[in-house]
């Protein structure tokens, strides 16, 4: 009942949301949604629900990726209320192209948490697709258009070799004499029968087809158009929700190759494309001139740094996952940050911010916060998940994928912190004093970055736990 | 190589080919409607016959895939068309021979493609039409193919479109597999997909005055 809620009531509210354009319904319709996500998703952490009919049904890695969701939007309906409601956006009246879109979007995420049939989870995974595109575009000027137009085919394409991926694994569970249900229990049962070229084939097409969503290089080329075109708040939805659940089924995909005994193969790959994107992103990522490709680029090196720590296993996973749940959350902080330094300099250029620790007193000192952060230093979350991977990697006999690693990411953060801190220095006094910053602006990040903070110092039991049995049930180890 | 299921999937090969070949923007799309009527028919052909699936789930995808791959798709296509205001070409990056030359190609990898990675006939219906995986293969292959080499935003969602076909073609192994509410959920993406993508090209004709991707590429670092 309570993952039925869960989908259906983001959904119901967004369909209200998109006949009834008033004002105040939009706003309650935001808030209402993210309030009520919150509480079935904190129910679910007390209980955990029996599964729902024969799609819905909630494990401990759906679990995780649920709660990520469920806590970023929250972050996003209360920083999208001051963000389309602020004077200076052109038209608030556009709420009604954004509200519903936002919902169902919400809806479409759940359920990529909340199913284990493989078939649904495409579905789902393609409706989060279809339901942000409309908020890339928001702004519907030439770039935004010329990004959503890229987000729809280039991930569409890419997932309908996922759902060939799908099939793929229902031939291999009727080859291994199964009747095929495509559910994960069923086809984890039958997966030592399975016919290696065809569960590799498989894993291959999943691999390619949710890899474009989730953007591993080099299928990452949608992904810093859409994060830079889209207004601020979907941004960070996209950085920190979407690509986690593109991941989810990468993963799930993993899992049977897990109950197969042929992981290896798998894992090599997942490493390769890892390396590769933490590479290209690195890349990419020097001399960037832009504040939200520069977020964006980051992003891919994240989901590289995940899709490392899976590949290794062991404690990796566990730091995988935290990494996961770091990153979700510091990256959404920086893209509220991002919508705050473009609302104050009128530009995401990183050449036309100067002074921003002094024009922005809240946003410009979290800035810094999140970028130390987000690179991965102490005492923040980033830091204890990046050490337990790169750890994992050297006591695993891998020393020197760990050095890459290590040095991939220190070149990265050095890259990320010299684009961005020298806008925070500097006086800036040419375009006036200080900015005031609504509660609804500087709220939102700043309940984040307390979170990524203490997340690094201390990680809450029953988190730990659930990391670890994550952890596990991806073949790695809890810490 | 004999029976129903075989000369649909031929007749899906061929109008596979036509579209690839074919220089006219119309001709085109209403391929792509033929071939979803061929796509319609083949759950039938497949799993009728034998009588061992359940009828009113085959029916249903049957009537689904017709709706929406032969009638719904196709008119929104052309309506993208005429109202962006696309001359009637299609093109082509690459010229129309080479890309029947390279489509000729692909049929030919699908069908090597589709022995090397043969499969044990077990409860799929695999057994039941011998062109069943060449041709899901090469549907996707030559879908990619419309994808790459031609530059109009409505040609790129027909590559989408034969994609989705030959993903489509493949889940035929699996009736029974995939819950007819799930099947029914794919279709409905499909449709959602090409829709939101007609929005955007409606759009898009709107900002630029055409739906040439080439202007499309601004955004770069």
């Amino acid at each position: 009942m309570v993952l039925a809620l869960l989908v259906l009531v983001p959904a119901a509210l967004g369909l209200l949301a998109l006949v009834w354009r008033q004002v105040r319904v939009q706003l309650a319709a935001l808030l209402g949604a993210a309030a009520l996500h919150l509480v079935l998703t904190a129910a679910a952490w007390v209980s955990r629900p029996p599964a729902f009919g024969a799609y819905l049904a909630l494990d401990d890695v759906g679990l995780l990726f649920l709660s990520i969701t469920s806590v970023l939007f929250a972050a996003v309906a209360v920083y999208a209320v001051g963000y389309l409601t602020a004077p200076t956006h052109d038209e608030p009246a556009r709420l009604h192209r954004f509200v519903p879109f936002l919902l169902l979007f919400l809806a479409a995420m759940t359920l990529v948490t909340a199913t284990q049939h493989l078939a649904v989870l495409w579905v789902a995974i393609e409706m989060t697709t279809l339901t942000s595109a409309p908020l890339v575009y928001f702004y519907r000027r030439g770039p935004a258009l010329e990004a959503a137009w890229k987000y729809l085919m280039i991930c569409s394409v890419g997932i309908a070799l996922a759902l060939l991926g799908t099939f793929f694994l229902g031939a291999a569970e009727a080859a291994a004499g199964a009747a095929p249900t495509l559910t994960l229990s069923g086809l984890m049962r039958a997966a030592p029968a399975m016919p290696r070229p065809w569960l590799r084939a498989a894993f291959v097409l999943a691999l390619v087809g949710y890899g474009t969503k989730m953007g591993l290089a080099p299928l990452h080329t949608w992904l810093p158009d859409a994060h830079s075109q889209a207004p601020s708040p979907v941004s960070a939805l996209l950085s920190g929700a979407l690509l986690n659940c593109a991941f989810l089924g990468v993963l799930r995909f993993f899992q049977v190759c897990l109950a197969s005994g042929d992981a290896g193969f798998a894992r090599t790959l997942l490493l390769l494309l890892g390396f590769v994107s933490i590479a290209v992103a690195t890349a990419f990522l020097l001399g960037q001139r832009d504040v939200k490709r520069l977020l964006a680029y980051s992003s891919v090196e994240n989901m590289g740094i995940m899709a490392v720590g899976v590949g290794l296993g062991g404690a990796a996973a566990y730091g995988a996952m935290l990494q996961a749940v770091g990153h979700s959350l510091a990256k959404a902080g920086l893209f509220f940050l991002a919508g705050n330094v473009l609302r104050a300099y009128g530009s995401t250029a990183a050449g036309e911010i100067r002074g921003a620790l002094r024009r922005l007193p809240v946003s410009g000192p979290l800035l810094l916060a999140l970028v130390l952060a987000i690179g991965g230093l102490p005492p923040f979350s980033l830091f204890m998940s990046e050490y337990t991977i790169v750890q994992a990697a050297v006591g695993g006999g891998h020393p020197w994928l760990g050095a890459l690693l290590a040095a991939l990411l220190a070149v990265a953060f050095l890259a990320m912190a010299a684009v961005l801190l020298p806008g925070l220095q500097g006086r800036g006094e040419r375009r006036g004093g200080a900015v005031r910053e609504g509660f609804l602006a500087a709220a939102p990040p700043l309940a984040l970055a307390a979170g990524v903070l203490v997340l690094g110092v201390w990680v809450p039991p029953a988190l730990s736990r659930l990391l670890g049995s994550v952890a596990t049930s991806l073949g790695g180890a809890g810490s | 190589m004999t029976g129903a299921p075989d000369v649909l999937l031929l007749l899906v090969l061929v109008t596979d080919l036509f579209i690839v070949a074919s220089g006219r923007l119309k001709a085109c799309v209403r391929a792509t409607a033929a071939q979803g009527v061929l796509l319609a028919a083949l759950p039938l052909a497949l799993w009728v016959p034998r009588g061992d699936a359940n009828l009113a789930h085959v029916v249903v995808i049957g009537v689904g895939a017709l709706v929406v791959k032969a009638i719904v798709i196709p008119s929104r296509l052309l309506r993208s068309a005429r109202e962006a205001g696309a001359r009637r070409e299609v093109a082509p990056y690459v010229s129309l021979h080479v890309s029947v030359l390279m489509g000729a190609l692909l049929v030919m990898l699908s069908l090597w493609l589709a022995r090397a990675l043969a499969l044990a006939p077990a409860a799929g219906g695999g057994e039941r039409a011998a062109l069943l995986v060449p041709a899901s293969f090469a549907t996707v292959l030559l879908g990619f193919l419309m994808l790459v080499a031609r530059r109009y935003a409505v040609t790129q969602v027909v590559g989408y479109l034969m994609l989705d076909n030959g993903v489509f073609i493949f889940g035929q192994r699996l009736v029974g597999a995939v819950p007819v509410l799930v099947e029914l959920g794919i279709l409905l993406d499909l449709l959602a997909a090409v829709f939101v993508m007609g929005i955007a090209m409606h759009h898009i004709g709107r900002e630029f005055d055409h739906i040439d991707t080439r202007a499309l590429s601004t955004l770069r670092d």
